[in-house]
């Protein structure tokens, strides 16, 4: 099997020579549960943000303003962790009607 | 005084002639390659080597830092993030310790690290067994590494310094292990020359990696993920390597040669011109066999050694073309490594003679396991039988286990 162009073009080892740029990586596309913020009970106490392990929490300021979708993979540990309970984790496919 | 030594003496560089066991005098070579980490985990046979650079480390000889991991699995990690950092490490181990670090010897070699690891061989228990042979090493011939064997101190203090050069050469940026015999290398002390430190400093020169974690101004990451598409074409870049790495390796060998008056390559053939039976090999052994060559020149019978020394990449066309002319071939193997026609040595020789065309008889030996003993008697007793196989006698199933007189199996 002859080797192709490719093997040659791409960078040693699969070093990748920029930083920061796995935030083009859209992750959020593997959720099934999506984080749910009821902000009227939201203490604004930024604990789920703490948690994230995917720095999927948006804020502005001192306030907890979202969830980035593009990222949050929904693994739920927001909602675990809220001491307030006031996240909820829905289905992924409900919210987007169904599958 | 002779004009010839006088010249010689001028040649090359003025080593210090030294009474130094094999694994002693690879923890000199660390001293003099002053790496910028090394880190590593005690176990028997290297431990005569490691508690030396240790006593460096303590004594404010070298500028390493040491660190004293918890096994030979974070040994290896702490390699990789050190020169995936940019700076320069080694380390050594044997036996279940290189087996221990197993999967992070395929990291060093796909993340294209640069590391040298001085390996002094031992078996792999079960039963336990703390003495030398190939399995550790033959364990891991697969992972991408270069692998270079010594036959005594000299040898494998060479390799040391060379492996730098090998593995840090622009083209092939591989991870890099010389092996010396466990206790039969490591153990006894010989008569070599050790080089001055600035001839080995100059010889290694400075490393100047093309990416490092600890260049702010050049962010890169390493260990990345890949798909399935480019992960085959990054496997394919380490056999350009590995390829690329048997042009250098001879290279580093005449440049090493040009310094010292020791010049190396694949291989060693000793009575090997016009041989018609040899013995293909690796390690300390070796000494052994050249002895009972020697003995069988002189007998008249045309007998021929070839002693290994880059096992990984393999030298195919090199020890096809040195076996042309042989009418049998042994081939002796020092590992415990089951289920295949034959031990590794003993396939990857056989493979090579057929990719060319060759099909003298081929008989594998398997000897020295676990520090076991070979002796002049067993080889005079392999070549013996190779002669007669070369008058027709039948192989049969072609492996042997080297234990007194032949014939072995007494099945």
């Amino acid at each position: 099997m002859e080797a192709k162009e490719g093997w040659k073009d791409l960078s040693l080892g699969g070093v990748i020579t920029a930083a920061g740029n796995s935030v083009l990586y859209d992750t959020g596309n593997w959720r099934t549960l999506r984080p749910v913020i009821n902000f009227a009970a939201c203490s604004h106490c930024m604990i789920c943000w703490l948690f994230c392990p995917d720095s999927s929490f948006q804020t502005q300021g001192k306030l907890l303003t979202g969830v980035d979708l593009e990222h949050c993979k929904g693994c739920g540990i927001c909602a675990e962790e809220c001491p307030k309970r006031c996240i909820e984790m829905v289905e992924e496919m409900a919210l987007r009607g169904g599958a | 005084m002779t004009l010839e030594t006088n010249e010689r003496r001028t040649r090359y560089v003025r080593g210090t002639d030294v009474a130094l066991s094999g694994g002693q005098l690879v923890a000199h070579a660390m001293r003099q390659m002053n790496p910028d980490l090394v880190a590593a985990y005690p176990i028997t046979p290297q431990t005569i080597l490691m508690e030396l650079f240790c006593q460096f480390v303590a004594d404010g000889k070298v500028d390493t830092e040491l660190l004293t991991v918890e096994s030979e699995h974070a040994a290896m990690s702490a390699c990789i993030g050190a020169v995936a950092a940019g700076a320069r490490a080694q380390t050594a181990s044997a036996g279940a310790g290189i087996a221990f670090m197993w999967e992070m010897l395929w990291c060093a070699s796909g993340m294209r690290l640069p590391i040298v690891m001085h390996v002094v061989n031992r078996s792999l228990s079960a039963p336990l067994n703390i003495l030398g042979d190939h399995t550790d090493a033959m364990g891991c011939r697969d992972t991408g590494w270069v692998q270079l064997y010594a036959e005594n101190a000299q040898e494998a203090y060479d390799n040391a310094i060379q492996s730098v050069r090998i593995a840090e050469h622009p083209d092939i940026l591989l991870p890099v292990m010389e092996c010396q015999d466990g206790f039969t290398i490591s153990h006894s002390v010989q008569r070599v020359q050790l080089l001055p430190d600035e001839a080995v400093r100059d010889f290694i020169g400075s490393w100047e990696p093309a990416h490092a974690l600890l260049d702010w101004e050049h962010p890169a990451s390493f260990g990345t993920n890949v798909d399935r598409n480019d992960f085959f074409w990054y496997k394919r870049q380490q056999w350009n390597a590995l390829d690329r790495a048997l042009e250098v390796i001879p290279q580093v060998g005449e440049e090493y040669g040009r310094l010292t008056g020791r010049s190396y390559g694949y291989y060693e053939g000793y009575r090997l011109e016009d041989a018609e039976v040899v013995l293909v090999l690796l390690g300390s052994v070796a000494g052994v066999a050249k002895i009972v060559a020697e003995e069988l020149r002189n007998e008249g019978i045309k007998a021929g050694i070839l002693k290994l020394r880059c096992y990984r990449p393999f030298p195919a066309q090199a020890v096809a073309d040195a076996l042309r002319a042989s009418k049998v071939v042994g081939v002796l193997d020092r590992a415990s490594c089951f289920g295949g026609q034959g031990a590794p040595l003993f396939l990857d020789t056989c493979t090579a003679l057929y990719q060319q065309g060759l099909s003298p008889a081929a008989v594998n030996y398997i000897c020295g396991l676990g520090g076991r003993d070979v002796a002049p008697a067993h080889i005079r007793a392999v070549f013996l039988e190779l002669l007669e196989v070369a008058k027709g006698k039948p192989v049969g199933r072609p492996m042997r286990f080297v234990d007194g007189a032949p014939p072995y199996d007494r099945q």
